[in-house]
């Protein structure tokens, strides 16, 4: 499978060095190494979640508790957890840093990512959630720190984009 | 049974837990009764209390944390009773407050009433301590072994489709957040 194991790492350790300790996820072809990472480090509590719109919840409550987390999971992962940023994460000020892999944007073979790749961006932009795509891995774990610190300073959810040129290595 | 009997039942109980309510009758309920730092009324995104509380119980080992859940808003994430299972934090306790109906929004019949048994879903889900009970003194009991039991439990309560003229309170919602998040963030530096 060719994602990316090294960029993998990269994305994971900087989560890691930013103060992440719970990671809530459902598995996704791109996520499959953080995942995997994530699972192996006794550091880290990994919530395999049925639906994400129930990684806000526990994000919530990490929060609340004052431990950081991040949210791993696929554009429509993002859009099936719509109701719960907006009504629970925004109503409430709380931080959410997501990772959201972006499928069904250029080079995008499966069919069935294809709309949700087509408005992901413009969701995020209509929710007013600050967001970046990551493509370089040279500067991928700077802008997750920054992802991270924006949400924790503003108390809102922030996402990175994971994209193919990152994630995928014959891309 | 009435919810608030069953609240004011377990309400001396609940100071020494990490509390998170839903919306609608129970957080109105439980405010009457007398608000406190460690509750936390989650005014909407429903389905979300139980998730809400699984965050925090791995967060504060140390304390029980106990979800006052309702049918209406257990039905829209039926998903959470496997998630729970699976990681079975041993100081949660998931009560639901069936009242067979959402009653904040007119009364409307919940799948419940034509039979749908949650504390059955739980059990098949994996949660095997859920037991459903009708009236009061059972409820406390239970909720006491439970507070005693060191496992993951949930109760469901099968209460009357009666609650409070309103719903709305004078404590803000975010005023409640930041008070409730700086009372468990103290508990953790216990």
């Amino acid at each position: 499978m060719p994602v990316s194991v090294a960029n993998s790492k990269i994305v994971y350790d900087a989560l890691k060095a930013s103060g992440v300790r719970v990671m809530s996820a459902l598995p996704e072809t791109w996520l499959v190494h953080l995942i995997r990472m994530a699972e192996e480090d006794p550091e880290m509590r990994l919530i395999r979640l049925a639906k994400e719109e129930e990684g806000v919840g526990i994000s919530a409550g990490a929060h609340m508790a004052g431990v950081k987390s991040a949210m791993l999971m696929q554009n429509h992962g993002f859009l099936a957890a719509i109701n719960g940023i907006v009504s629970f994460a925004q109503l409430y000020k709380i931080p959410l840093l997501m990772l959201i892999s972006h499928r069904g944007s250029f080079g995008e073979r499966d069919p069935w990512q294809t709309e949700g790749g087509r408005v992901t961006e413009s969701v995020l932009r209509a929710l007013h959630i600050p967001y970046e795509k990551l493509k370089q891995p040279e500067s991928a774990a700077r802008r997750i720190a920054w992802a991270q610190h924006l949400a924790e300073s503003s108390l809102h959810p922030t996402a990175l984009l994971l994209m193919r040129e990152l994630m995928w290595e014959d891309a | 049974m009435k919810r608030i009997e069953c609240l004011r039942a377990i309400y001396g109980r609940l100071e020494s837990c990490v509390v998170v309510t839903i919306m609608g009758a129970v957080a109105a309920e439980l405010q009457s009764l007398g608000h406190r730092p460690n509750f936390f009324y989650l005014q909407h995104a429903m389905g979300l209390a139980s998730s809400t509380g699984l965050g925090l119980a791995l967060c504060v080992p140390k304390k029980k944390v106990v979800v006052l859940d309702g049918d209406g808003s257990l039905l829209m994430n039926l998903g959470t009773l496997s998630t729970l299972a699976r990681y079975r934090p041993a100081n949660l306790i998931e009560v639901v407050f069936d009242n067979e109906s959402l009653l904040s929004v007119g009364g409307f019949p919940t799948a419940t009433s034509t039979g749908t048994d949650l504390a059955g879903i739980a059990r098949a889900s994996g949660v095997s301590r859920a037991w459903q009970m009708n009236d009061v003194e059972t409820f406390r009991k239970t909720f006491d072994d439970c507070m005693k039991a060191n496992e993951l439990s949930m109760i469901v309560a099968k209460v009357e489709a009666t609650g409070p003229a309103k719903f709305v309170t004078d404590l803000g919602l975010l005023e409640n957040r930041f008070e409730f998040s700086r009372c468990v963030r103290s508990y953790r530096g216990e």
